[in-house]
């Protein structure tokens, strides 16, 4: 048996179609938090939350449509490994926040 | 009786194992993608404590141009697309398929290097450089590591279309072409980050 004829591979992978939805989410995705930022219509803390939402909801379009994670049993260590990242990023981000905040706040003086 | 059993049997053990191996390796990169994503988060949450001491120098209102982050972004987004049909081409064993994609691809994330060492240029020419504030250190910082780790992956791209045209879709090159896809696709989800939080939100 050559090396070329032999099975590539058996890894998760998508359809055309799952990567085609994927990228036209993502494009929709985009432009959308681009166009409201350019004409700047909604009031500030309206814009904000809009373009926080539509990122996390691309990231999650382009983690299932391009790397294929998913519930399965195949996956589920990634998934777990994911998740376990997910948490340390939580804490590493906000807790600097937090931390930071109060040490500013704790820093000022008369006010 | 036996012989053709036995190799046939034995073809399929290897390619059992193979498929471990190749698994291993997949699980083996996503560990070190998910570490990478943790070095991303200790970056960016650099970036939202230092990201308002401008130092009376410029903010990002003053300096970023969306313009460009708007084609920096295409160039990303497309890759990704082109990435996964690279990847679909190597399911089919279309050698051909594999090279053209990952060429484009090639094509557009030099393009999106071009354009960032573009903008950085500009900014340094006109004293914005990372010295100037906490600010444009932590930008600096954020936003070139980026960049390098998608510098990074061009290198190993051109090295992989390379041992594609050699050696064809075997089982060696297809395992890296998803290693590389993983890293790829990640790279991307990174820049959605950065171009909400850094860009968007800094022009606010």
């Amino acid at each position: 048996m050559k090396e070329t004829e032999a099975k590539v591979v058996d890894a998760p992978h998508g359809t055309p179609r799952i990567y085609l939805t994927g990228f036209v989410l993502s494009i929709i995705l985009t432009a959308i938090p681009f166009t409201l930022v350019m004409t700047n219509t909604l009031p500030i803390g309206w814009l904000i939350a809009t373009i926080v939402v539509l990122a996390v909801v691309q990231i999650i379009v382009h983690l299932v449509a391009f790397l294929h994670l998913n519930a399965s049993s195949e996956q589920s260590w990634n998934l777990t490994a994911f998740s376990y990242t997910l948490v340390i990023l939580i804490v590493l981000v906000g807790a600097s926040l937090w931390i930071m905040f109060h040490l500013n706040y704790n820093m000022m003086i008369g006010g | 009786m036996s012989d053709e059993a036995l190799t046939s049997n034995l073809v399929h053990s290897q390619e059992h194992e193979f498929n471990n191996i190749a698994s291993t390796r997949l699980f083996g990169f996503w560990i070190y993608v998910m570490s990478d994503c943790i070095l991303f988060a200790s970056l960016f949450a650099t970036y939202a404590v230092l990201g308002h001491n401008y130092a009376g120098g410029p903010t990002g209102k003053q300096l970023f141009d969306l313009k460009g982050v708007i084609a920096e972004t295409t160039c990303l987004l497309v890759s990704s697309f082109t990435y996964g049909l690279a990847v679909l081409a190597m399911f089919r064993k279309s050698k051909n398929g594999v090279i053209g994609w990952l060429a484009l691809t090639f094509v557009l994330g030099a393009s999106f290097v071009g354009l960032e060492l573009n903008e950085f240029s500009h900014l340094i020419a006109e004293g914005n450089g990372p010295q100037r504030s906490a600010f444009l250190s932590s930008f600096f910082t954020l936003v070139g590591t980026h960049g390098a780790h998608v510098s990074t992956g061009l290198i190993w791209m051109a090295v992989l279309i390379g041992q594609v045209m050699k050696k064809g879709i075997t089982q060696n090159t297809s395992t890296r072409i998803l290693l590389l896809s993983l890293f790829w696709h990640f790279l991307d989800i990174v820049w959605i980050c950065l171009f909400t939080i850094v860009y968007l939100m800094g022009v606010l």
